[in-house]
């Protein structure tokens, strides 16, 4: 009952010309994806990432992410930190005193954890779901420390937009795609 | 820029590790030696998504497309399509966010012809052929009940209002602008255009900026009367798709077997996309005027064409702002651009003393951006000309039809108009044949009144 109706004669001018046109599409396309697939060199998805070195703290980080709050967060690498106890990235300039006082942090949402080790070592932590990646603490920390706080896009929270709203914006220019094989930068040395 | 140079500097005299024992440890302060025995933490790095859930969508996609082309075309289903699109919107939409959808993957792939640097993803790549290639067989069956954007639509519509035909016909060209600005933003590096204004993809995500909020309102509020505003007037990919379904092989059907003219679909469509009968006219002395017509168009289809080009390459300069890189350097080199000023850092400040410091590069990248542009911008202008002049002249052109008929680069195969049909009615046994029969009566009456009238 489906079938087409029988006072439209299957071929005609008209039908003809459409079935060339079809023909010639399905064509394009083919030439198309040949073109778009040798093109392209590496075989992979992207990603976006920030590289640390080209972050300027700049704090659009956590204000245009489409996530609220930011999937950027800060990330500390361990091997690089000198576990201070004057951490830069921690505390204000001048605190009133070394201890866990609000008014005496960085982070405005006290997202990280200090933690005493041995004296006089301290080991500090990001608390990823108060981190909302206002790069407050990565500035104090580069400009003044080692620089083992820097900021990522943590790819568990973010949503991979086609266009990163982070990066038109970003004044250092530091987001990039990445191979989703290797999708962090982590940084093994300071000052790199 | 010289003031907050200055503080670092003064602060460096402050701290003399920071600077000075570079060259020997890299590391101000030096990594401590434990005595304890503390284990560092080991730093966690989430990994993306997988690449294989990728391919699941992948094959989600051209699944519904099957699915979509068999409700259409065989199964007849109107009801089927509402599950179907109920399905896309929850998958799609709100799983999936909404990217990556084949309405961005123009961008994807131009700009990955355009930088050889960008690996055009395979989804990104299927999502835009494989709807392209369903539409030169089964028409808009992506549109139909695959598309998130169009579920979202094609479900809150409640009362269609008619849309005059010259502002359909009129609007009905910008979607084609909008997907040449799209692919001319993208193959210059300067940004996704279609995503950012892309009013749907909020409402999956539940979040953006406030604009974008009230843009995604504003299309939900218009497509409660307004059959699919996005899809008719702005959509980059139905523009495609519409050229698609123009030459494709199936077409929807209103009646499952012949039209006995009857006049009950014509009110169907929300989105005006079904056509009367058009008689071919028997004396070819009456269609000479619309020839020439025809034919004064055609000859000034360069001359729109070479207009739009030369508009458009007036435009590519306030076009090229749009790139990070050229805004930068444009603002750096304004004599009034603001000083910075120590203490209060703003992204435009933190941004010119990085333009300051790489002058050269920046300004060399953005020139190379400004060139593409100039290129780009005849382009992009001739397009706009040609798609104009092409309505102009598609508008001048009869396409004879026998039977009411939806257009076929109109027509989203959302199923509707199916059950408006007496015909079909008595197909799937709603209406028993006589009551039909008595619709043909009608017909009868409708014909010899619409001779009268001739
Ligand atoms: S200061 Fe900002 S970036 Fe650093 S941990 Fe706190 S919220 Fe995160
Ligand atoms: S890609 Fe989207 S979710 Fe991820 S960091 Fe950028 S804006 Fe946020
Ligand atoms: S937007 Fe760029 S410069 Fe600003 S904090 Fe984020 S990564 Fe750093
Ligand atoms: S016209 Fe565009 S938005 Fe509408 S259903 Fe088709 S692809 Fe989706």
């Amino acid at each position: 009952m489906s079938t087409p109706a029988p006072n439209h004669p299957p071929v005609n001018r008209r039908q003809f010309f459409r079935d060339g046109a079809r023909l010639a599409a399905m064509t394009g396309l083919g030439a198309f994806l040949g073109v778009a697939a040798t093109r392209s060199r590496a075989s992979q998805n992207t990603v976006w990432q920030i590289d640390p070195s080209k972050c300027v703290y700049c704090g659009q980080c956590a204000t245009a992410c489409v996530l609220k709050p930011s999937a950027v967060k800060c990330v500390q690498s361990y091997e690089i930190c000198g576990y201070c106890d004057l951490c830069t990235g921690y505390f204000v300039p001048q605190p009133n005193s070394l201890d866990t006082g609000a008014e005496n942090q960085v982070c405005p949402t006290a997202a990280i954890e200090r933690k005493f080790i041995e004296d006089p070592y301290f080991e500090y932590n990001i608390d990823e779901n108060r981190c909302i990646g206002c790069a407050k603490c990565v500035e104090g920390c580069t400009r003044f420390g080692n620089g083992s706080f820097y900021l990522q896009v943590r790819h568990d929270r973010c949503l991979n937009c086609n266009e990163c709203s982070i990066a038109r914006v970003c004044a250092g220019d530091a987001f990039h795609r990445v191979p989703a094989s290797e999708p962090y930068v982590i940084k093994t040395t300071a000052h790199e | 820029m010289s003031l907050r140079r200055f503080g670092i500097a003064a602060f460096a005299l402050l701290a003399p590790l920071w600077n000075g024992g570079l060259a020997l440890a890299e590391q101000r302060f030096p990594p401590p030696e434990f005595e304890t025995g503390y284990k560092m933490p080991a730093i966690t790095t989430p990994a993306p998504r997988g690449l294989a859930m990728e391919y699941v969508d992948v094959a989600v996609l051209v699944t519904a497309l099957g699915v979509a082309a068999w409700l259409v075309h065989r199964k007849r289903s109107r009801r089927g399509l509402i599950v179907l699109s109920l399905f896309s919107l929850v998958y799609f939409g709100f799983y999936r966010k909404g990217c990556i959808c084949p309405i961005g993957a123009p961008q994807n792939v131009a700009y990955g012809l355009f930088n050889p640097d960008y690996a055009i993803p395979v989804t990104a790549l299927a999502f835009f052929l494989v709807p392209l290639l369903f539409s030169l067989f089964s028409g808009r069956t992506f549109c139909s009940g695959v598309c998130p954007h169009g579920a979202l639509q094609d479900l809150v519509l409640i009362k269609p209002v008619k849309v005059p035909l010259w502002l359909e016909q009129g609007l009905s060209i910008v979607p084609y602008i909008f997907l040449g600005a799209g692919v001319l933003f993208a193959a210059t590096g300067a940004g996704f255009v279609i995503c950012r204004f892309d009013p749907f993809i909020p409402l999956f995500r539940m979040t953006g900026s406030f604009f974008i909020l009230c843009l995604a309102g504003g299309f939900l509020l218009t497509s409660l009367f307004v059959g699919r505003p996005f899809c008719r007037f702005l959509c980059p990919y139905g523009a495609l798709l519409r050229l698609g379904s123009l030459v494709s092989k199936w077409r929807v059907r209103i009646t499952p077997d012949y039209c006995t003219q009857c006049r009950l679909c014509e009110q169907s469509c929300p989105f005006g996309a079904i056509r009367e009968p058009l008689v071919a006219t028997a004396n070819p002395a009456a269609l000479a005027p619309d020839r020439r017509r025809l034919g004064w168009l055609l000859l000034l289809l360069p001359v729109l064409i070479a207009v739009g080009a030369w508009g458009g390459s007036k435009l590519s300069v306030p076009a090229s702002r749009l790139h990070p890189t050229v805004a930068l350097a444009e603002k750096y080199l304004d004599p009034k651009k603001p000083a910075p000023t120590p203490g209060s850092a703003t992204p435009e400040t933190l941004a010119l003393t990085r333009a300051d410091e790489n002058a050269e590069a920046i300004l060399t990248t953005a020139a190379a951006v400004r060139r593409k542009f100039d290129v780009g911008g005849w382009w992009f202008g001739g397009w706009v000309g040609l798609v104009v002049g092409l309505r102009l002249v598609s508008l001048s052109t009869r396409t004879a039809r026998a039977d009411f008929e939806p257009d076929r680069g109109s027509c989203y195969a959302c199923g509707r108009c199916y059950l408006a049909c007496p015909n079909e009615r008595v197909r799937v046994g709603l209406l028993s044949p006589a009551e039909a029969a008595g619709l043909n009566a009608n017909r009868a009456a409708s014909r010899v009144a619409a001779s009268a009238r001739t």
